[in-house]
């Protein structure tokens, strides 16, 4: 069932949902958590949809905030605050409120998300696009324990990536970081099968698509060895090689469906390995709700990286590994370098890894990407 | 093929990563009997909705084994269908893809040497093809007749041998047996083809969500714990209702009967995760250990004519419709003294629970399909209250929904709003369905998954098999001895016999 209100406020609101709840028969709630969604009126269908799939596994209040563009001036003095409530069959499993947001209403958001928030249960703020440059900041962001944002959707996703190192706070999660688990948990898998050491590692996908560089830097930071990104025309990541003593490992997915894992010795192995709906994703991101410290680790190994080897560690002897690649061309084969000397050695010690043949890619114009020279440092993760 | 290396030896494996589920590794897994029920409904679907949540590893192969004349394709076929028609996630065609390059079908009877000799080289051409490191599960879906059998020419073929760091594992599923005798038997028969810890007996209960939260629910909280003993339970009950007869299984059911179908197993489990101790952590062995201290622990009641009752089903209106009694179903003899209900009463003799009874029963063509574990309170030592306020008030309970409508209700007593002062029972509700997911994972898929990991944390061991029957056993010699099973009509709640043994106890059976 569908409420409409206009013009109205948090309570009336509430009592809408209550009125709700009693008409269609279920008083009792086993809501557990609210979701709050920050978006515009374009991508609200698709936002809502998403989470009311997810709803099927966490049963949640749904608060869809949409601040409407006012046209002139005077709109703009004019606050208004309206409201549709869905209850029963229209919300999934749970309940939604659209709140759409007009004038001067719209810059102060959490007054009306407060007293609708459900009691005693966690909160889930997710900005399908336009999250704001510090989550934990924002008024709304603020209200949660844990913030999604959705890096992929961001224009330039390298410096959203940059902003979201600089600004992480426990709870804060990526969608794009959410997308790679799959590819994470097959080459944890496959690395549990062989004993060797891993040399270096080439993370190969579309070129926008910051997934590819939240894998290589998590890469990067489980295994302390150089990682290359490399440009394919996608879908999405193409394929992850480890180098190891051991020969390569290779996971391929050249279709966006259907990957194929090749170790030496072994046969090829098909692994069903889809790129997944965003409902699919709010459902994983909804399923734990304590801070993702990988997460948070991988990002602060930082994006800059890809620039160039390991920069504010002077003591690393900088060779062909600070290769610099032309500005995003489509030659692009940047690396990712993690020689902290603050490590212990890994035997065999990556200290002389065989000298990518940059040479043929990389114009060395070294243009947009910063040497190592000019990166700012990079946070540390904490340990 | 290199041996697995230590865990923790991977660096990108992580315990903080919580988002990296275990999968299991290179591996396979060979189904015994694969054109029977169990393997359509719930093991294929099992295996495919495994693989779609992405937990098989790459390469995992399924090889079916059974008598009918079958090649590969056929076998694929059919489990493409079984999967369409019951499994629970959605159909994938990538995912289907990857299961059906490590689809086998090897066909032949249990006493075809050829056939085992077929199996191991279709097994051995697997570890080439896909890469399962000879790390496979035999699934045996048989009839308890034909064990003996199977494990013997797993034997004789080499297909039970662990060869450099690979594992070969036995799935078995009830019963284990029909008294301790037979199951010593039997424990001896697998034990000396397959070591004890590479022997798992599903008993598909333990792998319910719900059943696991028993475990949560006791002791990860505060507010249980401190009143779950004599001093504040009265009595627990532990269910298990099905609303249908016998159906086509009488060659089985009759002789075996309710009690050594369910009680021995899924309800004796139960009442042990209900009133175990704390395991000193969430691992098998500790676990194990305190399921054995409690099942040693159980006391028969002394008498157990007075304790005990059984029954069949006559025939009667079983949900609007009309349905026959047990000793009219085909293939069972009239005279049968099969018990299609069984209801006994069970102490538990340690500090926390003497005296408190545990009555637990099981029976077909009962009310309605149920199975649940109700611990019912004692009531307040005082009230402040008049005996007429609280006429309607029962007593407090902590009941577990096991199946279906997974959940929990606290029942409590309330004030009824505009009386002056009365007070009522009511329930608080928690459902599975409602606060987490409606599409939780099958059991199977949990238990296959543990097989292949090795995790035999939801899998009762020998011990407790036989310590289930030290229980059973005198109840069936006693039933054996004297009387006849009590008749009654079907759709009921059993026979009156099993209310008037909790009369004289003076309490009396939840309706669930």
């Amino acid at each position: 069932m569908k409420i409409d209100l206009t013009d109205t406020t948090a309570s009336k609101i509430n009592k809408a949902l209550v009125q709700g709840r009693r008409a269609i028969g279920t008083p009792a709630v086993g809501m557990v958590l609210t979701l709050v969604i920050v978006t515009d009126e374009e991508n609200a269908y698709d936002a809502l949809k998403a989470a009311n799939d997810a709803s099927h596994e966490h049963p949640s209040r749904t608060l869809v905030v949409i601040r409407r563009v006012s046209r002139s001036p005077r709109d703009r003095t004019q606050s208004r605050l309206d409201a549709e409530v869905r209850v029963g069959a229209d919300a999934g499993t749970g309940e939604t409120v659209v709140l759409r947001l007009y004038g001067e209403v719209s810059d102060h958001a959490q007054s009306v998300v407060l007293p609708l928030l459900l009691p005693d249960a966690p909160v889930v703020v997710w900005w399908p696009v336009g999250a704001p440059r510090d989550p934990a900041k924002d008024p709304l962001g603020a209200l949660g324990q844990r913030r999604v944002t959705d890096s992929y959707s961001a224009e330039k996703p390298i410096d959203e990536l940059r902003a979201r190192a600089e600004s992480y706070e426990p709870g804060d999660t990526d969608l794009a970081w959410a997308r790679i688990t799959p590819w994470r948990s097959v080459l944890a898998a496959a690395l549990d099968q062989v004993r060797c050491e891993v040399i270096s590692a080439e993370v190969t996908g579309e070129e926008f698509n910051p997934s590819v560089e939240l894998l290589a830097m998590w890469l990067a930071d489980r295994l302390h060895v150089h990682v290359r990104r490399g440009v394919s025309s996608g879908p999405g990541l193409t394929e992850v090689r480890l180098e190891t003593t051991g020969g390569p490992i290779a996971l391929n997915r050249p279709d966006g469906a259907m990957a194929t894992l090749a170790l030496r010795g072994q046969p090829d192995r098909a692994v069903a390995l889809k790129r997944r709906e965003t409902a699919e994703l709010i459902a994983e991101e909804l399923r734990r709700l304590d801070p993702d410290d990988t997460y948070a680790s991988a990002l602060r190994f930082g994006v800059d990286r890809l620039g160039g080897a390991a920069s504010g560690v002077p003591r690393v002897p900088v060779s062909a590994s600070a290769e610099v690649s032309a500005s995003g061309g489509a030659s692009a084969s940047t690396e990712v370098s993690a020689l902290r000397p603050a490590l212990p050695p890994a035997p065999p010690s990556p200290s002389a890894p065989p000298a990518p043949s940059a040479s043929g890619d990389g114009d060395g114009d070294g243009g947009s990407r910063p040497s190592p020279a000019q990166m700012p440092a990079v946070k540390k993760a904490a340990p | 093929m290199a041996p697995l290396p230590v865990s923790g030896a991977n660096p990108l494996r992580d315990p903080a990563d919580r988002r990296l589920p275990r999968i299991a590794g290179p591996s396979g897994l060979v189904i015994f009997g694969v054109t029977g029920d169990l393997s359509r409904k719930k093991l294929m679907p099992a295996v495919y909705d495994l693989a779609n949540r992405g937990l098989l590893p790459p390469g995992f192969s399924l090889v079916g084994f059974a008598r009918r004349e079958w090649a590969n394709e056929d076998f694929a076929q059919e489990v493409h269908d079984a999967v369409k028609e019951h499994a629970r996630t959605p159909f994938r065609e990538e995912v289907w893809q990857q299961l059906i390059q490590g689809m086998r079908f090897v066909q032949g009877t249990f006493d075809d040497d050829d056939a085992f000799e077929r199996l191991r080289e279709t097994i051995e051409e697997l570890d080439k093809a896909q890469g399962t490191g000879g790390n496979f599960a035999f699934y045996l879906s048989v009839p308890p007749s034909a064990f003996p059998v199977v494990i013997q020419q797993l034997k004789k073929h080499g297909l039970a041998d662990q060869t450099g760091g690979s594992w070969r594992r036995a799935v078995i599923e009830k019963p284990f047996g029909h008294d301790l005798e037979s199951a010593q038997q039997l424990n001896a028969i697998v034990h000396e083809v397959f070591a004890p810890d590479q022997v798992f007996r599903i008993d598909h209960y333990l792998g319910k969500e719900t059943v696991q939260n028993i475990l949560a629910l006791r002791f990860a909280n505060q507010m249980f714990e401190p009143i779950w003993n004599r001093s504040y339970v009265d009595h627990v009950q532990i269910t298990m209702a099905e609303d249908i007869g016998i159906g086509g299984r009488a060659g089985y059911y009759d002789g075996i009967g309710a009690a050594r179908d369910v009680i021995q197993n899924h309800l004796l489990q139960l009442m042990a995760l209900t009133a175990m101790e704390e395991p000193a952590s969430f691992d098998a062995d500790a676990l194990a250990a305190e399921k054995t201290k409690v099942l040693g622990a159980v006391r028969l009641p002394k008498d157990l004519g007075r304790d005990t009752v059984r029954g069949q089903y006559a025939a009667g209106w079983q949900g609007g419709e009309k349905v026959i009694g047990y000793l009219e179903e085909d293939g069972i003899d009239a005279n049968s003294k099969t018990d299609t209900y069984a209801a006994i009463r069970l102490g538990v003799d340690n500090r926390r629970w003497a005296g408190v009874p545990f009555y637990l029963r099981t029976g077909k063509r009962l009310g309605r399909r149920v199975t649940e574990i109700a611990v019912v309170f004692q009531r307040a030592p005082h009230s402040p209250f008049d005996t007429t306020a609280t006429e309607e008030l029962g007593q407090n309970a902590v009941v577990i929904r096991v199946q279906p409508d997974e959940g929990v209700t606290v029942r409590f007593g309330s004030k009824v709003p505009g009386t002056s002062m009365e007070i009522r029972d009511v329930s608080m509700d928690f459902a599975y369905g409602e606060s987490f997911t409606e599409s939780s994972p099958e059991a199977y898929e949990r238990l296959i998954l543990d097989v292949l990991l090795g995790d035999s944390n939801l899998f009762p061991r020998t011990e407790e098999v036989e310590l289930s029957w030290e229980i059973l056993d005198p109840i069936e010699e006693y039933w054996e001895k004297n009387g006849r099973p009590a008749q009654y009509p079907a759709g009921t709640w059993g026979p009156v016999e099993a209310d008037q043994m909790l009369e004289r106890d003076g309490r009396s059976w939840r309706r669930p």
